[in-house]
C-alpha cells in the first residue's frame, strides 16, 4: 500500500487540515485512488467550498421554478406543460490551455447538463472576454474560442442565438468562456441525476475512458503561472458527433421510462457522477473499473475514476429493462456497458475485478465536503480607483470619441464571430445573435423565450454590489426590450483567487447585489457555476459575475427588436440620462481608466421599465427597442440604425455635469442603467409616453428615423453629424480587421 | 406529395426539413432511418443537412455506405425526384449521384448568412414553380461548399444546363463578391444529367417562414410538390 506523503498531499491541492478531515471520515489512511477521489471531489470546482456559504443567500424559487440548483440544471415553467431547461457554465482555464478544444468541450458540456434533464436543447449563448486584439498570442485565442465554439455547436445541430463579448487587459493571460445552453422538456418528465432502487444496474454508456483531463478539475481550481502550457494533458478533446449520438440515443431511453436517473461525466468524471448520483438518491453505487469501456492499455483504477474524457454518461436503469435500454444506444452504434449497480448503503464503491479500491461514504465526498467561511477585506485599489477627477481629463471632439466608440472591439459588431456560429438551424430564431437578446419561437406553440447574457467587470471592479445588480438588470432589460417578461436566471461568477480576502470580499458583495437584483426584478436564479483562481501570475481578471435571463414572450408574431423600422416614426427615450461616465466605455476606449463609480441602479424604476416594455410590446406600441449601455446613448442610437438603411436625429437636453466640458461625453456616451431606446408610430406617441409616465418611469420624445445621416444635437446644437454609411462601415469591420490578415494577392 | 427525409446518425436538419413539408406546406413528410433499407413509399426524397457522421474524414463521405444510399440510388435511376440540402448536397457528390467535390470555403470557416441566389432552370422537379433568373434570398450555413470540378466537368455541367442555382448579388449579378465561398462558376446547386437530382448548399427549408427572415425557400418545395402531383396526374392518364 501507498503510504501518503505530505507532497503527495500537496500534490492533490488539499491542505493538511482537509487530509486529517479524510482520515477522520475513513477511519484509516486513503487509498492511492481514495485520495484522487477526495482531491477531485473537494476541488473548488467541484465543492464550491469557498462559494456556498455566499451562493445560498442566492433566491432560487419562485412562482415558475420547477427546479432550482442542486441538479444537472434548472428549469421553469413556460406553460403548455413544458419547461424551459437551462444553465451556464464556464470553460476558462482550458480555453486558455487549447483554445479550440477548451471552447469546444465547454459546449458539449453544458448540452449535456441540459438533455441530461430530458430537454431537447435548443438554443446556445456565450458570454466571452479576452485581453486586447493588437496582443499576437491574444488573437490566436480569440480566433480559437470562436472556432471551437462553432465546431461543436454547428456539428450538433444546436443554434448559437446570442451571446456577448468584451476586452480588458486583465483577461489577456485568463480568458473567460462562458457557455449558455436552454432546452425544451416536458415540465412533467423531466429526469434527474438520482441512483436509486436496490439491484438496480449502472450503465456507462458513449465514449471511452481515455488518459486525457486527468484532473481537469484540480486545474481548474489553481491559478496560471509560466508553466501552464504543461497543463495541456489535462484539456480534452471533443467529439460533436459522439455527443449527438448520445444525446438523441438518451432523449429516446428517457421516452421509454426504463431510466432511474442519469449524470454527464463532466468535470471529475465517472467520480462526480457515481457519488453525485449516489448522494441524490439517498443510495450507494458500486462500480467494477475493469467492466469500464478503456481507449488506453493499462489504465489504473486511479486514472479511470479521475479521467474526463468527455461525451460519456451514466444511467441507472430500472431492473428488467436493461435489454431495452440495451437496444436503443445500438440503434445508434453505442454500446451501454454494465458496469455496477444500486446498493443501499450510501457508499461509493470502486473495485477492480472485484477487488475493493476504494470505499468512501458518498455524504463525505457531496453534503460532507469542507466549506469555509474565507476571509474578507475591502481592497486597498477601491478608495482610489473610485475616485474620478475628470476635471484633468482632456475632452476630444465629440465627433472623434463617436467614430473611436464604434471602431472599439467592445462596441464594434462582433458579426465576424456570429458568422461562423449555426444561429438557424432547427428554424426556431426568431432574434438572430448581435442584436441584443437572443430569441426562438417554441414549435407547437404560440410563445416564444428571449435570453441574454450580460456582465460587465469594470462596474463590478468599482463596485461588487452595484455592478452585480447593474448585471441581472442589464441581462433581464435586454430580455425586455424583445417584449418577453424574465422569469428566470442562471449565473456564472468568474473571479480571482479565493483565499485572498479582497477577492472573496468582491465575490461575496457581487453574490449579495444578484441576490438583491434578482429578488426586486422576480428573476431567481435556477442554477449556474462559479469559477475561481481566473489568475495569471498572481493578477486577477476584472470580476465578472455574468447573468443569463430568460423571458417567455406569449405571442411570438409580437417580438420586438432593436433595429429601427420606418422612416418617420418617433424616437422615445424611456429612462434618463445622468451624470455618470464611471466605468464606462468612453473612459477606457478614449483615457484608457477604469475608474469611478458605475451608475446608479434603482430597481423598482427598473422594474418599471421593463413592464412598461413588456406591456408596450404586447400592445404594439413599441416598434423597435434597444437597451443604452456600452457607449451610452449615442453608440445605442448608431446601433439601430445600422444594418436598416435608415438614419436619425435627435435632440437631447444637456446632462448637468460635475465637470462642465465633459457634460457633452456625459449625455453623449454615459452609460446610465434603466434606460432605453424605443421608437414608435407618431400617432400612438402619447399613447406611449402616457403609459410610461402611469408606471412611474421617465419618458420624453428626442427624435425622429430616417435621413442617410446620424445626427445628435444637445440643447438644440449639432454635436454628432455622421454619414450612417461611413459610421457602419466603422462599426462593422473593427473586428474582421484585426483578425484577417490581408489576403496574399495570386 | 409524401416527401422522405432520411435521417443519418449525424443529420441535425432534418426535423427542419420535416417541419418545412408538413407544417409549413401541408404535405405528408417521414422520417427515413439511414439503416432503412425502404424508402416508405415516398414521392420524394429530402437528403438532410447536418454531418452524416460526423464528417471529420470528408463530408458526406461514409454516409454513402449506409444502407439506405442503395434505395436512394434506385428511386433517383427510376427518375424519382431527390434533393439534398447542404451535407446532404455533399453525400450526393460523395454517392456518385451528382458531380464534383466540396472544397472548404474560401475563408477557412464555417459560415452561416443570408445569401441571393438565382435558380437558373425551371425544369426540374424543385424549380418547377419557379421562374428562371428569379433570385431567392436564402441562407448558407457550412464550412465546405466551395464547388470544385475539374474544368471539362464544368463545361459540361454548364453545356448541359445543370447549373441550377447561382450565387448572385441581390439583382441577380453573379459576381466574385456575391460569391461567398469561391465555388467555381458561382455554383450553389446542381442536377443530374436527368434533372430529377438536385443538390444545393443553401438551405431552402430554413426560409419558408417570413419571421425566419425569408420566405424564398418555400418555392423549391412547392415546386416538388407541382412536380409529384402533376406527375401522378400524368400517370393516371
Amino acid at each position: 500500500m501507498t503510504t501518503i506523503s505530505d507532497d503527495l498531499i500537496r500534490q492533490h491541492g488539499l491542505t493538511r487540515d482537509e487530509y486529517e478531515r479524510i482520515l477522520a471520515m475513513l477511519g484509516r489512511e486513503p487509498t492511492l485512488t481514495e485520495l484522487g477521489i477526495f482531491s477531485v471531489m473537494w476541488s473548488e470546482h467541484c465543492s464550491y467550498k469557498s462559494s456556498r456559504v455566499h451562493l445560498r443567500t442566492l433566491p432560487t424559487t419562485g412562482r415558475r421554478v420547477l427546479q432550482g440548483p442542486g441538479e444537472n440544471a434548472g428549469a421553469v415553467d413556460i406553460g403548455d406543460g413544458l419547461a424551459a431547461v437551462f444553465k451556464i457554465e464556464s470553460h476558462n482555464h482550458p480555453s486558455f490551455i487549447e483554445p479550440y478544444q477548451g471552447a469546444a468541450t465547454g459546449v458539449g458540456g453544458i448540452i449535456r447538463d441540459i438533455f441530461t434533464m430530458g430537454a431537447r436543447p435548443i438554443a446556445l449563448l456565450n458570454s466571452l472576454r479576452f485581453g486586447p486584439l493588437d496582443d499576437p498570442l491574444v488573437r490566436r485565442t480569440f480566433a480559437g474560442v470562436v472556432a471551437g465554439i462553432a465546431g461543436y455547436g454547428n456539428s450538433i445541430g444546436i443554434p448559437t442565438v446570442g451571446g456577448e463579448i468584451g476586452f480588458d487587459e486583465s483577461y489577456t493571460g485568463n480568458p473567460l468562456v462562458n457557455v449558455f445552453c436552454l432546452g425544451i422538456a416536458r415540465a412533467d418528465e423531466i429526469v434527474k441525476g438520482v441512483a436509486s432502487g436496490v439491484g438496480n444496474a449502472v450503465y456507462y454508456v458513449g465514449a471511452k475512458t481515455g488518459r486525457d483531463g486527468i484532473h481537469g478539475a484540480t486545474m481548474a481550481s489553481a491559478e496560471f503561472d509560466d508553466r501552464s502550457a504543461e497543463k495541456r494533458p489535462a484539456v480534452q478533446v471533443g467529439d460533436p458527433f459522439m455527443e449527438k449520438l448520445l444525446l438523441e440515443a438518451c432523449l429516446e431511453v428517457m421516452r421509454s421510462g426504463a431510466l432511474v436517473g442519469i449524470q454527464d461525466m463532466g468535470a471529475a468524471g465517472l467520480t462526480c457522477s457515481t457519488c453525485e448520483m449516489g448522494s441524490r438518491g439517498g443510495a450507494g453505487v458500486t462500480i467494477d473499473v475493469s467492466l469500464v469501456p478503456q481507449r488506453e492499455t493499462g489504465m489504473t483504477p486511479y486514472e479511470i475514476m479521475l479521467s474526463e474524457s468527455q461525451e460519456r454518461m451514466l444511467l441507472v436503469v430500472r431492473r428488467g429493462r436493461e435489454a431495452e435500454v440495451e437496444r436503443i444506444f445500438e440503434k445508434w452504434d453505442l454500446h451501454a456497458v454494465r458496469i455496477g449497480e444500486v446498493t443501499t448503503d450510501g457508499r461509493l464503491r470502486v473495485k477492480q475485478q472485484g477487488e475493493t479500491v476504494a470505499d468512501i461514504p458518498n455524504a463525505a465526498l457531496t453534503d460532507e465536503a469542507p466549506v469555509y467561511r474565507r476571509p474578507m477585506a475591502e481592497p486597498a485599489y477601491l478608495a482610489e480607483a473610485r475616485q474620478l477627477s475628470l476635471a484633468s481629463l482632456s475632452a476630444p471632439p465629440v465627433q472623434d470619441v463617436f467614430r473611436r466608440l464604434l471602431g472599439s472591439p467592445g462596441v464594434a459588431s462582433k458579426q465576424w464571430v456570429y458568422r461562423q456560429y449555426d444561429h438557424m438551424v432547427r428554424t426556431n430564431t426568431l432574434v438572430v445573435p448581435g442584436m441584443g437578446a437572443g430569441v426562438v419561437r417554441v414549435k407547437g406553440t404560440s410563445r416564444a423565450l428571449a435570453m441574454s447574457v450580460d456582465g460587465n467587470g469594470r462596474f463590478v471592479y468599482l463596485d461588487p454590489f452595484r455592478g452585480a445588480q447593474l448585471a441581472v438588470a442589464e441581462a433581464a432589460r435586454n430580455v425586455a426590450c424583445t417584449g418577453a417578461v424574465p422569469i428566470g436566471a442562471t449565473n456564472c461568477l468568474n473571479f480571482g483567487n479565493p483565499e485572498r480576502p479582497e477577492i472573496m470580499w468582491q465575490f461575496a458583495r457581487a453574490v449579495e447585489g444578484m441576490g438583491a437584483a434578482c429578488r426586486a426584478l422576480d428573476v431567481p436564479i435556477t442554477g449556474g457555476n462559479v469559477s475561481l483562481y481566473n489568475e495569471t501570475d498572481g493578477r486577477a481578471v476584472l470580476p465578472t459575475p455574468v447573468v443569463g435571463v430568460v423571458g417567455l414572450i406569449e405571442d411570438a408574431s409580437a417580438v420586438v427588436r432593436r433595429a429601427f423600422r420606418r422612416e418617420g416614426d418617433a424616437i422615445v427615450v424611456l429612462g434618463s440620462g445622468r451624470d455618470e461616465l464611471g466605468g464606462s466605455e468612453y473612459l477606457k476606449v478614449v483615457h484608457g481608466l477604469v475608474r469611478g463609480v458605475p451608475p446608479a441602479l434603482d430597481l423598482t424604476l427598473e422594474a418599471a421599465l421593463q413592464r412598461v416594455l413588456v406591456e408596450g410590446a404586447a400592445a404594439g406600441v413599441i416598434r423597435s427597442a434597444h437597451d443604452c449601455a456600452e457607449g451610452g446613448l449615442a453608440v445605442t442610437l448608431a446601433e439601430c440604425c445600422f444594418n436598416t438603411g435608415l438614419g436619425a436625429s435627435l435632440d437631447v437636453p444637456a446632462v448637468a455635469a460635475a465637470a462642465p466640458e465633459l457634460s457633452a461625453m456625459a449625455t453623449l456616451f454615459g452609460e446610465s442603467a434603466s434606460r432605453v431606446i424605443v421608437t414608435t408610430e407618431t400617432v400612438r406617441t402619447a399613447e406611449l409616453v402616457a403609459m410610461a409616465e402611469a408606471a412611474g418611469v421617465p419618458a420624453a420624445v428626442i427624435g425622429r428615423v430616417g435621413g442617410d445621416r446620424i445626427r445628435i444635437a444637445i440643447g438644440g446644437r449639432i454635436a454628432i453629424d455622421e454619414s450612417l454609411a461611413e459610421a457602419e462601415e466603422l462599426w462593422a469591420h473593427a473586428i474582421g480587421r484585426r483578425l484577417d490578415r490581408p489576403r496574399a494577392v495570386a | 406529395m409524401r416527401a422522405a427525409v432520411v435521417v443519418f446518425p449525424g443529420s441535425n436538419c432534418d426535423h427542419d426539413a420535416y417541419h418545412a413539408v408538413k407544417h409549413v406546406l401541408g404535405q405528408e413528410a417521414v422520417f427515413v432511418w439511414h439503416k432503412d433499407t425502404s424508402l416508405a413509399g415516398a414521392d420524394a426524397i429530402i437528403l438532410p443537412g447536418g454531418f452524416a457522421h460526423g464528417d471529420y474524414l470528408r463530408t458526406g463521405a461514409i454516409a454513402r455506405f449506409s444502407p439506405i444510399m442503395q434505395e436512394v440510388r434506385r428511386f433517383a435511376d427510376a427518375g424519382g425526384p431527390v434533393l439534398g440540402i447542404c451535407n446532404g448536397f455533399q453525400v450526393l457528390l460523395e454517392a456518385g449521384l451528382l458531380p464534383g467535390a466540396m472544397l472548404r470555403n474560401r475563408s477557412v470557416k464555417f459560415q452561416c448568412e443570408h445569401v441571393f441566389v438565382r435558380v437558373e432552370h425551371a425544369d426540374t422537379p424543385f424549380t418547377v414553380a419557379c421562374r428562371p433568373g428569379q433570385v431567392l434570398k436564402i441562407p448558407i450555413a457550412h464550412g465546405e461548399g466551395n464547388y470544385y470540378a475539374e474544368p471539362e466537368v464544368v463545361d459540361r455541367l454548364e453545356r448541359n444546363r445543370q447549373v441550377i442555382f447561382r450565387y448572385t448579388t441581390a439583382a441577380g449579378e453573379a459576381t466574385q463578391e456575391a460569391n461567398p465561398n469561391g465555388s467555381l462558376h458561382n455554383i450553389a446547386g446542381l442536377c443530374s444529367e436527368a434533372r430529377n437530382v438536385v443538390g444545393l448548399m443553401p438551405h431552402p427549408e430554413r426560409a419558408c417562414e417570413i419571421a425566419l427572415g425569408s420566405a424564398d425557400g418555400l418555392v423549391v418545395l412547392e415546386s416538388a410538390v407541382q412536380s409529384v402531383t402533376q406527375g401522378a396526374v400524368a400517370a393516371a392518364r
